[in-house]
C-alpha cells in the first residue's frame, strides 16, 4: 500500500459495516420491545441495590439470563421456566446479563431464594448458609453493634454461631445491604409470555427460541 | 544486504535504505515521550499483577481480606483488567508505536511535547478511573467500568493527542511504501476511538446494552490490543532476522479479511443468550472465517522463522515476539472453536474463558510487548541491557507461570463446565471440580508477578545506568564473535 486515504478510508469501511449490522440494526429492531405486563420498573430502593450489585463487582460471578433451551439445561437445571428473551431487560440500563457462572445464575432468584433473611445473613456470611460457598463476604455492607445501641429502626441480622461477631454483638444491615437485597427479590423474570408479544417477537425477526411451546409441539421449518 | 525490488514492501522500510541516519534522528525524536510510555507501563504493569494475584486469592480463599469494600473480589478483579488493559498493553503498545511509526515512515516524529502530555493525560484518567472502581464507582459494563464522565474523556483526549501526532508524522512521511506494520498501527488509531466513545456512550439499554458492550469488548481485543501487537510482529521478526517477511500478498490480505471479520466477531459472547439469534450466529460465522487472516498470519510470521529457530537463543526479542506469534495462531483457532455453540455450551460462563483470554492478552499480547521494549529499549537509552542473567529469570518466570496459569484453568474449567452442563449433578459440583484450577491460576499469578518484578527491576537498573561513551552509535560496532546470552541483538 502507498496512500493513506486509502488506509484510513478502508478501516473506516471495515468498521462500519459492522456498526451497522451488529449496532445500528438491532437498535432498531429492538426499540419494538416492549415490557411484558408482569414486568414492573425498578424501585428506587432496587436501583440502589442494582449500584451496590454493580460497585461490588457481583456480575463477574454471576450471570443473569436464561440460555436457549435447545441446547443448554439452564432450565432443566432449574433456573427459570423458560429461557430469557429482549423484553424481560427493557427496564435494564446498563444490562447485567454476566459472563461467568463461578456462582449460580440470579435472573431468577426471587423464585429460589424469597427470604430477605436468608439473603442478608447470606452476605454477611455466605458460608454460615452455604458451607461449600466461594463468595467473598461482605462485612462492610453491615454494622456491628451493642445491643444497647440497637435502634428500632435496626434491621438486626441473626447469623449462626461460628459466623456471629464476638462478645454478644449483633449484626445490623446497612441501607446498601437491604437495598441490595430488595434488588435481588427483584429478580423473577420467568412469567410466562403472552401469544401476542410472542407472535410480535417473532414477526420482528428478534428471536427464534423455543419460548413459545413446548419443543415437542414446534415445527422447525416454520421457526424464522 | 542489498534489497531486491519487491523487498520494499516485505521488509521495515528501516530495513536497509536510508542508512544509519534516518535511524537515529527517528529514535532520538520519539526518545522521551517513548520510555515515558514504557516506564509508566511497567508501573501498571506491577500494579495490575497484584491486584491480579489478589483476585486470584480470593476465589478460593473467600475470607482472605474482606473486611474494606476497596479489597473486594469483584473490585479488585476489575482494578486488575482495567490496570493491564488501558495500563500495561495499551501504554506499551502506545511507546511501541511512537518509536516504530518515524522509522518505518523515515520521518521525526512530530509534535513530541503534545504525545508526551497526551500519555500523561491518559495516566491521570486511569489513576481517576481505577480509583474509581476500587471505591465502588463502577459503570457496569466489563472492559468498561471506568467512569465514563470523569474517567474516559481522558483516556479519549490523550489517546487522540497521541494519534493525531502519528497521522502527522505518517502525513509528513519519506518512503512512498506503507510497511504493513504502519497499517496495524494507523488502522488501531482510527478503530480504538471510534470504538471507545461508542461503548462508553450512555444512551444503551436492555440486551442492547449487551449488545455493544461486547462489540466494544472483542473489538478492544481485536482493533486495538491484537491489532498493535500484530504489527509489532511484522517489524520484529523481519527485522532481527535480517530477512524479508515470507509474502507482501498474505499480509494484504490478513490485513483486510482481520480488518473485515474481526470487527463482527463481538456477538459470540453472548451464545444462547437473550438476543436475536442472528446476531449470534453472524458473530460465530464471522469467528470461523477468521481463519483467513489466521491463517494467512501465521503463514506470514512462522515461514519467516523455518529454518532459523536457533537465532531464539541469542535474541531475547526474538523469543518473546515469536512466543507470541504462535500464541497468536493458538489462541485465534481455540477462539474460533469455543464460537461453536457446541464448545460453547461446555465453556461459557467457566474459566476456560479466563484461561483463553489469557492466552491472548498475556502469552501473544503481552509477550510481544516484552520483547518489543528489549529491542526499543537500548535505543533509547543507548545502551544495553546489564544482565543476561535477569533476562533469562524474567523470561522462564513468566513462561512457566502462564503455562500453570493456562494449562490449570483450561482443564478444571472444562469439568467445571461439564458439571453446569449436567442437570442431574448440583451446582456445588461445579464449584469444586473447578478449585484445582482456581490453585493452580494462584501459583501462576504469583509466578508472572515475580518475573515483572524481575523485569521492572532489570528496566530501572537500565534506565540509570550512565551512558557508555562509543566511537559508533549502540549496535555498530565492531564485535568478537563469541557472543553470550542477551548482549546479541541484529545490527539495528
Amino acid at each position: 500500500m502507498t496512500r493513506t486515504w486509502i488506509l484510513i478510508l478502508g478501516v473506516c469501511a471495515t468498521i462500519s459495516f459492522a456498526l451497522i449490522l451488529l449496532v445500528v440494526l438491532p437498535q432498531v429492531l429492538l426499540v419494538q420491545v416492549q415490557a411484558p405486563p408482569q414486568l414492573q420498573p425498578y424501585s428506587d430502593v432496587q436501583l440502589r441495590g442494582r449500584q451496590v450489585y454493580i460497585a461490588n463487582g457481583c456480575l463477574y460471578c454471576h450471570s443473569q439470563q436464561i440460555r436457549d433451551s435447545t441446547y443448554t439445561t439452564d432450565v432443566e437445571r432449574g433456573w427459570g421456566a423458560r429461557s430469557s428473551v429482549p423484553a424481560d431487560y427493557v427496564y435494564d440500563a446498563p444490562h447485567l446479563l454476566g459472563t461467568m457462572r463461578t456462582g449460580p445464575d440470579l435472573i431468577n432468584v426471587a423464585n429460589r431464594q424469597p427470604s430477605p433473611d436468608w439473603h442478608l445473613v447470606h452476605l454477611y456470611q455466605p458460608r454460615a448458609v452455604v458451607d461449600w460457598s466461594i463468595m467473598p463476604a461482605y462485612p462492610y455492607l453491615f454494622e456491628e453493634k451493642d445491643p444497647a445501641d440497637v435502634q428500632p429502626s435496626d434491621r438486626v441480622v441473626t447469623v449462626p454461631a461460628p459466623y456471629a461477631p464476638p462478645n454478644g454483638r449483633v449484626v445490623v444491615a446497612t441501607p446498601d445491604a437491604l437495598a441490595l437485597t430488595e434488588y435481588l427479590l427483584a429478580l423473577k423474570r420467568d412469567y410466562p409470555l403472552e401469544a401476542s408479544q410472542a407472535q410480535a417477537d417473532l414477526l420482528a425477526g428478534l428471536i427464534c427460541v423455543p419460548e413459545y411451546g413446548p419443543i415437542s409441539a414446534r415445527d422447525p421449518q416454520t421457526m424464522p | 544486504m542489498s534489497m531486491r525490488p519487491l523487498d520494499a514492501a516485505v521488509a521495515p522500510s528501516d530495513y536497509d535504505g536510508g542508512g544509519v541516519d534516518i535511524r537515529l534522528r527517528a529514535d532520538a525524536s520519539s526518545r522521551r515521550p517513548a520510555l515515558i510510555a514504557f516506564s509508566l507501563a511497567i508501573v501498571w504493569l506491577l500494579l495490575g499483577s497484584l491486584w491480579g494475584d489478589l483476585a486470584s486469592f480470593k476465589l478460593h480463599w473467600p475470607d482472605f481480606l474482606s473486611g474494606a469494600g476497596w479489597l473486594t473480589f469483584g473490585r479488585v478483579r476489575t482494578a486488575h483488567l482495567n490496570s493491564v488493559v488501558y495500563g500495561w498493553a495499551s501504554l506499551a503498545m502506545i511507546g511501541t508505536a511512537l518509536w516504530m511509526i518515524p522509522r518505518l515512515v523515515h520521518q521525526e516524529l512530530r509534535w513530541p511535547r503534545v504525545v508526551e502530555a497526551g500519555i500523561w493525560i491518559w495516566n491521570v484518567g486511569l489513576v481517576i478511573g481505577i480509583g474509581g472502581i476500587l471505591l465502588g464507582f463502577n459503570d457496569g459494563l466489563e472492559w468498561l467500568e471506568m467512569n465514563r464522565y470523569f474517567a474516559d474523556p481522558l483516556l479519549v483526549i490523550g489517546g487522540g493527542m497521541i494519534g493525531v501526532a502519528l497521522l502527522a508524522t505518517l502525513a509528513a512521511r519519506k518512503v512512498s511504501h506503507l510497511y504493513v506494520s504502519v497499517w496495524y498501527i494507523m488502522g488501531a488509531f482510527v478503530w480504538f476511538p471510534i470504538l471507545f466513545l461508542l461503548g462508553n456512550a450512555p444512551w444503551w439499554s436492555g440486551v442492547e446494552s449487551a449488545g455493544v458492550n461486547w462489540f466494544y469488548g472483542h473489538n478492544a481485543i481485536g482493533l486495538w490490543l491484537s491489532a498493535i501487537s500484530l504489527g509489532a510482529i511484522y517489524y520484529f521478526i523481519p527485522k532481527v532476522l535480517g530477512q524479508p517477511i515470507y509474502s507482501y500478498h498474505l499480509s494484504l490480505l490478513g490485513f483486510w479479511t482481520l480488518a473485515f471479520f474481526y470487527a463482527l466477531n463481538g456477538m459470540h459472547h453472548l451464545i444462547g443468550g437473550p438476543l436475536p439469534t442472528w446476531m449470534v450466529t453472524t458473530s460465530i460465522v464471522a469467528s470461523v472465517l477468521m481463519i483467513i487472516p489466521v491463517l494467512s498470519l501465521a503463514i506470514n510470521h512462522h515461514m519467516s522463522m523455518v529454518g532459523r529457530f536457533g537465532a531464539l537463543r541469542y535474541s531475547p526479542t526474538l523469543r518473546f515476539v515469536v512466543l507470541g506469534a504462535i500464541a497468536y495462531t493458538a489462541v485465534s483457532l481455540q477462539g474460533m472453536f469455543t464460537a461453536l455453540r457446541e464448545v460453547s455450551r461446555i465453556t461459557h460462563f467457566t474459566h476456560w474463558t479466563v484461561a483463553h483470554s489469557h492466552v491472548g492478552l498475556y502469552l501473544f499480547v503481552s509477550f510481544v510487548m516484552f520483547g518489543s521494549m528489549y529491542y526499543i529499549m537500548p535505543r533509547l537509552v543507548e545502551h544495553e541491557w546489564p544482565s543476561a542473567r535477569l533476562i533469562r529469570w524474567h523470561f522462564w518466570l513468566v513462561l512457566i507461570g502462564i503455562a500453570i496459569y493456562v494449562v490449570g484453568l483450561t482443564i478444571f474449567g472444562v469439568l467445571q463446565g461439564l458439571a453446569l452442563l449436567d442437570p442431574q449433578v448440583p451446582f456445588e459440583r461445579s464449584v469444586t471440580a473447578s478449585l484445582p484450577g482456581l490453585y493452580l491460576r494462584s501459583l501462576g499469578g504469583v509466578l508472572i508477578t515475580a518475573g515483572h518484578f524481575v523485569f521492572a527491576y532489570h528496566c530501572y537498573q537500565m534506565v540509570r545506568m550512565p551512558a557508555v561513551e562509543r566511537a559508533l552509535p549502540n549496535f555498530y560496532e565492531v564485535r568478537p564473535v563469541i557472543y553470550s546470552g542477551a548482549q546479541v541483538e541484529e545490527a539495528s
